[in-house]
């Protein structure tokens, strides 16, 4: 528990990920990191102290968001259409999760993305992940950033 | 876990509520399971921390998912009892409509229970269960009980 934590900053801009400790790495055209730190209030077993699957859904989808958003490089609204996803291993209780997703293909109105949580090895993932999303769904609700970074 | 210990040995359903509490997580997102005779509906307990769009407000999609999720190992815990909870295998999730800033309910349905995995179908919904909101299918594994294999009870 020593560990010094990753580099990285919170979405500030997304209440839920503020409140879950989502920290996001990094977020290119070829795709985005973030990570979500242990905490004991998010295991879903008390006598194991595993991670909830759930905070692996809430990470994956929020990453796999952040990745459409920067391979449009566009500001778009986009909302999840679909997400599955695959319990590999249970979360080592006490280690930070990371994920990496990747948009691979936008057409029109839809993105495919891929992702994978893991701990410090991304070929021994917790989990992995498909996803689409629906570009334009909605503009009233565009995720714009504030003025001064436009 | 010592909940569904409990009322293996005892032969009886698992008291969800209990359970539903007794998940740190669960109760972190503000999730709360209501019974009905010996019907399941959770709630998703609204708050300014679930948002993940505060533009439109919407839910955050991951809590959505999350909320599904605990709804069908809470089902699954109570349809097939074996002392401890499922394991998500794999869970696929349909967002349908934008989750608007109110309280959510869930409920989940077995659809084939077997020796080791259970197949899972949870909805939720806002105003009306005919109006979901977000739907989740996944396959759940089993830890089979000490005694011996796992039993459906209807």
């Amino acid at each position: 528990m020593s560990k010094t934590p990753p580099d990285g900053h919170i979405l500030g801009h997304v209440p839920h990920a503020r409140s879950l400790g989502l920290h996001l790495q990094s977020a290119t055209r070829d795709g985005a990191t973030g990570y979500v730190p242990y905490a004991a209030h998010l295991s879903g077993n008390p006598e194991t102290g595993v991670l909830h699957g759930g905070v692996v859904t809430a990470l994956l989808d929020n990453i796999c968001g952040i990745a459409v958003a920067a391979a449009l490089g566009t500001f778009r609204s986009i909302a999840t259409l679909d997400l599955r996803i695959d319990y590999m291993r249970a979360a080592t209780p006490g280690e930070t999760v990371f994920a990496r997703a990747e948009c691979f293909k936008i057409t029109r109105s839809i993105a495919f993305v891929r992702g994978t949580a893991y701990h410090s090895d991304s070929s021994d993932p917790v989990a992995t992940c498909v996803a689409s999303f629906m570009i334009d769904a909605n503009e009233r609700g565009v995720m714009s950033p504030p003025k001064s970074e436009r | 876990m010592d909940i569904l210990r409990d009322a293996l040995a005892r032969n009886a359903k698992p008291d969800l509520k209990a359970l539903a509490a007794a998940l740190p997580y669960a109760r972190w997102l503000g999730v709360e399971a209501e019974m009905r005779g010996s019907e399941l509906t959770t709630i998703l307990r609204y708050s300014p921390e679930l948002i993940g769009n505060p533009v439109l407000p919407a839910l955050h999609g991951g809590v959505l998912g999350a909320f599904l999720e605990i709804t069908a190992i809470l089902q699954v815990a109570f349809d097939a009892p074996s002392g401890e909870l499922p394991k998500p295998v794999d869970i696929n999730i349909d967002y349908l409509r934008s989750a608007r800033p109110v309280d959510t309910y869930g409920r989940a349905w077995i659809t084939k229970l077997g020796r080791r995995v259970v197949n899972v179908h949870a909805e939720a919904w806002q105003d009306h269960h005919e109006k979901p909101v977000t739907t989740l299918r996944g396959h759940f594994l089993l830890t089979a009980p000490e005694n011996g294999k796992v039993t459906a009870s209807s």
